[in-house]
């Protein structure tokens, strides 16, 4: 399991999150209990699985529903 | 391409407001009906492309967005040919959407600005010896790391060689650099001021000190209180039944502008933000000003606290003797002063350090015969005079005679609380001393303000002796003291507070006084940014500021309020839209969607005042960090 910290542009509702996190926990290989949004630092954080799962996969997902990603960060956990 | 469409949204907004211009300019002043028709129409379909391609998107993931509703108002409205309609709640949604995004960023600068502290790069050892730079997340355990004069300290860790001045004001709020040598403890996010010192990194990322504020303030933003909770569990079946409830009416009553005016107008918009809104203010401000909230649960219950309890009388004075009360007899006080300071030199008793610092920098002679007597002072010969210095049964002992006026003031200043050194020259008394641990400037103001916000209970438990806490309580205006209490009794005693029926604040220092901490409303860590007293309290106090606690209560409280109104307006703006659609002639889509854009800015401007927060009468100035000098009353 690797640890994602994913930072997108400015969220400028909390239902914008909810989706966000929807669309990424129906990916496979995520933790699905570990995906948590930070709505007021535009950030979500993320457990998932880099065998099966890689995050530029994460990324494309969040960004085809149109919020940019500035920057992810991954850490082996 | 939908991509494209949404990265273009700002463009998009603006092209489409100009086209609604070009349209009504044409209608109403060339009177071109075709020209401005078709203004409208293209304007509504480039407005809506963005919204209801994240509209189509949150559907996949099965949510029913504030954009569904949009779009299917605005597809409505076209459908019944009302383009002019479509066209401007298009253009309204997406320029609130602007303004909203803009403003939300305004709100949440104070922790940008925390945020923005944390290290980016570190310079590495590699093998060969070389520094290199990277980036910080690939700093591990155990590296080398060079930081130079000006630069960041990019993680916790141990000084190995080198020495400088550091500035920890990010951990401990306290600006004057400290010197670090080798072997010395350094954190991340502070700032070596002068000099180049290598170390070696502990803790990296997350588990630094610096890590652990951040992870804390930024989760302390979305924590939920239970109101927000109900808010969000509310708006997840609102927007639905918003839907279902046009789709209702246009069943019945076959009316397709009724239905979509009601998906515009049922729109939750300030609803949903009003409160984050108000949180990530208050907590901003409190980050800047050195106050660390855990969340809006802590903004609320800390809101309404009406005991707060102290755990030691440190925590009020400044747990340093001091020469509080003077008198001197006779001529010569001068010399008397000297000599008493020549003796006090030679002294390492803790009272002398007082007597000494009070009298100040003096000439001194030097001391013969010095003869300490037990349990009373000092006799010494200075410059040919037998000078005693010491407290009432040694002045018997030499059988100096105190006259009416020197036993009244003995007795008055063994009454105000303090220790006594007298000081005779050839017998005859000279300088009376009343020395104490004073309390703290400015406290009496805080506990002042303290009462004014609300609090009507002051309690100190204190392992001081009850004499000791008594005085300060009385000086202070506390209104219940204990003294002799051990940890365990301290937190009996919270326990028999809230049992009262109280809502008790406890402060510590979150080193010993965990369980009193845990076991109160609030549990609020003063004067140490530690690993153990963030995790265990909800309020942490970054540097031992006392003023600090005035202002953080009177922040949840305008906190608390702000939360209240904003929830008042959001649900006052729909109310009211509807009241007006059922009971009136002039609502319509874009009027509504106006209205709810505006309230959404309202709320958001409302927040950005906690941003600005300052308790009045405050002493600390936020921009320097420095105490202004209290002006008299």
């Amino acid at each position: 399991m690797s640890k994602a910290v994913i930072t997108l542009e400015t969220l400028s509702c909390p239902s914008c999150l909810k989706k966000i996190e929807s669309a990424v926990k129906g990916l496979i290989g995520i933790d699905q209990n570990s995906v948590r949004g930070v709505f007021n630092v535009n950030k979500i954080r993320i457990d998932f699985d880099e065998k099966t799962l890689a995050i530029e996969d994460i990324e494309k997902v969040i960004e085809d529903l149109g919020y940019p990603v500035i920057k992810s960060k991954v850490k082996a956990a | 391409m939908q991509q494209y469409i949404l990265s273009k949204k700002n463009q998009i907004t603006l092209i489409s407001g100009i086209l609604i211009a070009v349209g009504f300019f044409s209608h109403f002043a060339l009177g071109n009906a075709f020209l401005a028709e078709w203004s409208l129409i293209i304007a509504s379909i480039f407005g809506v492309a963005p919204i209801a391609i994240q509209a189509y998107q949150a559907l996949k993931v099965k949510v029913v967005s504030i954009d569904v509703l949009v779009t299917i108002a605005v597809i409505g409205a076209f459908l019944i040919q009302n383009f002019e309609e479509s066209a401007v709640v298009t253009f309204l949604f997406l320029f609130g959407h602007y303004l909203e995004q803009r403003t939300l960023n305004q709100t949440r600068s104070a922790i940008k600005e925390l945020t923005d502290m944390a290290p980016e790069s570190a310079l590495v050892q590699t093998e060969d010896g070389e520094f290199e730079e990277v980036d910080v997340d690939d700093v591990d355990e155990g590296d080398v790391l060079l930081v130079k004069t000006g630069g960041k300290v990019p993680v916790d860790g141990t000084v190995l060689t080198g020495e400088g001045y550091i500035n920890e004001a990010s951990i401990t709020g306290e600006s004057v650099p400290v010197t670090k040598t080798e072997g010395g403890e350094v954190f991340a996010g502070t700032i070596l001021e002068n000099g180049t010192i290598q170390i070696r990194a502990d803790k990296v990322g997350e588990d630094t000190t610096f890590g652990k504020i951040i992870e804390l303030v930024e989760e302390a933003q979305d924590s939920k209180s239970e109101a927000e909770r109900f808010i969000d569990r509310f708006s997840k079946w609102y927007t639905p039944t918003v839907l279902v409830l046009a789709f209702i009416v246009w069943a019945i009553t076959q009316n397709i502008e009724l239905a979509i005016t009601i998906l515009v107008l049922g729109c939750p918009g300030a609803l949903v933000i009003g409160v984050p809104v108000s949180n990530v203010a208050g907590i901003g401000n409190g980050a800047r000003n050195g106050i660390l909230l855990k969340g809006s649960e802590v903004i609320n219950d800390f809101s309404s606290v009406d005991t707060i309890v102290f755990d030691k009388t440190g925590t009020l004075t400044v747990g340093n003797p001091e020469v509080a009360e003077k008198e001197v007899y006779g001529d010569n006080s001068e010399e008397a002063l000297s000599y008493l300071a020549s003796v006090e030199q030679e002294s390492d008793h803790p009272l002398a350090k007082a007597v000494l610092a009070n009298i100040g920098p003096v000439d001194t002679t030097p001391v013969d015969e010095t003869d300490v007597v037990k349990g009373g002072g000092i006799v010494a010969q200075v410059n040919g005079h037998r000078v005693a210095v010491g407290n009432v049964a040694l002045m018997e002992k030499e059988q100096v005679t105190l006259n009416k006026k020197a036993q009244k003031d003995v007795q008055r200043f063994e009454k105000n609380g303090n220790s006594l050194v007298l000081t005779a020259v050839d017998g005859e008394l000279k300088v009376l001393m009343g020395i104490r641990d004073q309390v703290r400037p400015g406290v009496k103001q805080d506990l002042q303000n303290l009462k004014e916000l609300g609090v009507k209970n002051l309690v100190v438990l204190s392992g001081d002796n009850q004499g000791t806490v008594d005085l300060v309580a009385k000086e202070l205006g506390l209104t219940e003291a204990h003294g002799h209490m051990l940890p365990e009794d301290k937190s009996a005693h919270i326990e028999k507070l809230q049992k009262e029926g109280q809502i008790v604040a406890f402060v510590g220092d979150g080193v010993n006084d965990s369980p009193s901490l845990a076991l109160a409303d609030i549990g609020i860590a003063m004067g140490s940014g530690t690993d153990v007293a963030i995790e265990t309290s909800d309020v942490v106090l970054m540097n031992s500021d006392f003023s600090r606690l005035p202002h953080a209560l009177g922040l949840t409280k305008s906190t608390a309020s702000n939360m209240k109104q904003n929830i008042l307006i959001a649900v006052g703006v729909v109310l009211v839209l509807l009241a007006s659609l059922l009971f009136s002639e002039w609502m319509n889509m874009s009027i509504g969607m106006l209205v709810h854009e505006a309230s959404i800015l309202v709320v958001i401007f409302n927040g950005m005042r906690l941003l600005k927060y300052r308790l009045r009468g405050d002493r600390y100035n936020v921009k320097t960090g420095v105490e202004e000098i209290e002006t008299a009353k």
